[in-house]
């Protein structure tokens, strides 16, 4: 099993005739994902491959019943493309954009509450439930079912965890990227709370890096809630003060957020947490005792 | 980005916000005219370089009288101002504000910035003014006010004036206050700012409140929205030439003070080579993530900026194909040494999309890289230090 997304999950593609948008729509395809609408303005009526394309999200769900969106719409329009989804209630929403203004994603947020879609992302690279459903930009080939959860703030940091659980032979339940930026729609300790109760889940990964205080909510969240394992690594233990690495969220401000606090909680929380990037997959072998 | 506090002033004025009169100078030659435009006894000479600290660092000066303005601003333009945001280097000061003197009655803190883990704007304000926000939040917290905005709405002035009377402004000095945090919520707002800080924020003798200082910090995803007035308040003489360079192809770099050069697709997995690198007991000379919307030329481009930074001894290329295929980033790579006379050792390390093919146009290619043992991490940094030592 699984958490969010699997093979029965009906995905809408919005921007599905951009670059980005037909390229990886095709990849998902491919890995055997029911992509089954496609949505950008203007162009209803139109077809990508044999994907329907509509004007807008209410007109692909109410024609071809869909439950999960991708959206690789530029940052001008992307919170509005968030909203859209929200609004024809869309269950599951994947945000892949990066570099959306942030006080449009706390609109994003505030207009979300009461309402019952869940939003991944943005600055993401999606979610994979291996051999079922892959709703992103990530190499599928990498991956490999099986029952360990993985939860990243990063794109190909996710990959590179995924490649040394998959070359121990370890598979995995489900993979997501909750993104790089400050203000995101799902939380690690949201996400936890999910695998926890997965019945097909024996362990969990999850990578943070510096910026903000999402590590110590989770570390929190594990030591009062998690029965399974949980493996951590925090990326950016040599960042300097002050920077914004790469990503938007990754940042220490005013002393907090640093790479070391993080660790200290999630050690203190019962968490195995490495301090090498490459010891993620050796980790997860002697947390699940095998 | 940020922003000049002069520059910041500026823009505080057009939305409303009271400043002390002030002129910017960029040559000795303009000392004179700033002080007489004010004609003000009591000026302030203040050095206009992107970090706060600037008054201890000795790049602040309250001066009497045209002769010691002189003497002063000569002093402080184009030294080398140490505070605690700039590193045991310093920051050149190119710029200055002459500003007209104020009788300060009492100093306040007023900053706006958004609190990631509540996900809305926040503003905190403190009787405490002139003293760095953060070391009031430690020692005394009970002397914060916060005042959470909602998204949607913005600051409401039942909100504003809760804060002017929680800072004890008395009397008209309250609806002056009031409008002064309306019209500062409304800019931040506005110009799509990631902070907006008042530190002091002065009520004078004469019961006027004003902002006589400024740190406006813009959010850089917005810069679509406010392109040409952002584009002219940029100094680039405050960023390191290389970033700059970086910037222009879409590469996120960040220059440090090692000696291995790092290529990294994706921003964690940089961050994530830095620590390796470190944990190896060497230090890196950069961040740089390619981007996912990479091509060969922007490849090519990374590779020429990291090899011009001469104190680079060895490089590292770690790349996890995604939508940035491995075959590539080494087509830029061999771009890349079109340009430039490669004189240090590398060490490539290829997975994920198209890694095989990538390594077979690399071995092709002729170029004397050294590649990783199945493709470990730990072997790529172990190769690394090796060839660096």
């Amino acid at each position: 099993m699984s958490i969010l997304v699997n093979k029965d999950s009906k995905i809408v593609v919005q921007g599905i005739t951009g670059s980005q948008g037909m390229y990886h729509a095709q990849q998902c395809v491919a890995y055997g994902t029911q992509v089954v609408a496609g949505v950008t303005p203007g162009k209803g009526g139109t077809k990508m491959d044999e994907i329907p394309v509509f004007n807008t999200v209410d007109e692909a769900v109410n024609a071809t019943g869909v439950n999960v969106s991708l959206i690789f719409v530029p940052p001008p329009f992307a919170a509005d493309a968030i909203m859209e989804a929200v609004d024809a209630r869309i269950a599951l929403i994947i945000c892949i954009t990066e570099g959306i203004p942030i006080l449009d994603m706390l609109k994003v947020k505030a207009f979300m509450k009461g309402k019952n879609s869940r939003l991944i992302g943005p600055n993401c690279p999606g979610i994979i439930t291996p051999d079922e459903a892959k709703i992103g930009i990530m190499p599928g080939f990498i991956h490999k079912a099986g029952s360990v959860g993985v939860i990243s703030r990063s794109g190909t940091l996710t990959y590179e965890a995924v490649f040394q659980l998959t070359e121990r032979g370890i598979g995995q339940s489900t993979c997501i990227g909750i993104g790089g930026d400050p203000i995101i729609g799902s939380k690690f300790i949201d996400l936890l709370a999910l695998f926890e109760a997965d019945p097909d889940t024996e362990a969990v990964v999850m990578i943070g890096e510096i910026g903000g205080s999402a590590e110590e909510e989770a570390a929190q969240f594990v030591s009062d809630h998690m029965t399974k394992p949980v493996i951590g690594f925090i990326a950016g233990q040599s960042a300097p003060p002050g920077r914004r690495m790469g990503h938007a969220g990754a940042i220490i401000e005013g002393g907090k957020g640093s790479a070391a606090e993080k660790m200290a909680a999630m050690t203190k929380a019962g968490i195995h947490v490495v301090k090498s990037p490459a010891d993620i997959g050796k980790a997860v072998v002697e947390a699940l005792g095998k | 980005m940020k922003i000049h506090e002069y520059q910041a002033k500026a823009l505080l004025k057009e939305a409303g916000v009271q400043v002390p009169r002030g002129v910017p100078i960029f040559d000795l030659d303009q000392v004179e005219g700033a002080v007489s435009e004010l004609g003000a006894g009591t000026v302030v000479v203040k050095a206009q370089i992107h970090a706060g600290g600037r008054g201890k660092g000795g790049g602040v000066k309250v001066v009497n009288g045209l002769d010691e303005a002189k003497k002063i601003a000569g002093e402080i333009l184009g030294m080398q101002l140490i505070t605690h945001q700039t590193g045991p280097e310093g920051k050149e000061v190119k710029r200055l504000l002459i500003e007209e003197g104020m009788d300060i009655k009492k100093e306040y803190y007023f900053g706006i910035v958004v609190d990631r883990a509540r996900e809305c704007p926040v503003i905190m304000a403190s009787t405490e003014g002139g003293m760095e926000i953060e070391q009031v939040a430690e020692e005394t917290p009970e002397k914060i006010i916060k005042e959470f905005i909602d998204p949607a709405l913005g600051l409401r002035p039942f909100q504003a004036m809760k804060i002017a009377y929680g800072l004890g402004f008395e009397g008209k000095a309250v609806r002056q206050a009031t409008a002064m945090f309306m019209n500062l919520y409304k800019f931040f707002e506005g110009q799509d700012c990631s902070m907006v800080e008042i530190n002091p924020l002065i009520e004078t003798g004469d019961g006027r409140v004003l902002a006589l200082d400024a740190k406006v910090d813009f959010d850089d995803n917005a810069f679509y929205r406010h392109k040409n007035v952002w584009t002219e308040l940029r100094d680039l003489e405050e960023e390191e030439p290389l970033e700059i360079e970086a910037s222009k192809y879409g590469l996120s770099y960040i220059k440090l003070d090692g000696n291995v050069g790092c290529m990294v697709n994706g921003a964690g997995l940089a961050m994530a080579t830095l620590d390796i690198i470190k944990l190896s007991g060497v230090e890196p000379a950069n961040f740089l993530d390619v981007g996912g919307s990479a091509n060969t030329e922007s490849v090519a481009q990374a590779f020429r900026i990291i090899f011009s930074d001469p104190n680079v001894k060895a490089v590292l290329v770690n790349i996890f194909g995604g939508i940035v295929r491995c075959d590539r980033i080494v087509n830029g790579l061999i771009e890349a040494t079109k340009m430039v006379d490669v004189k240090v050792p590398l060490v490539v390390r290829l997975k994920g999309a198209n890694a095989k093919e990538g390594l077979k146009i690399l071995e092709e290619s002729g170029i004397d890289a050294t590649v990783t043992a199945r493709g470990g991490l730990t072997d790529a940094a172990v190769k690394v230090v090796a060839a660096f030592k």
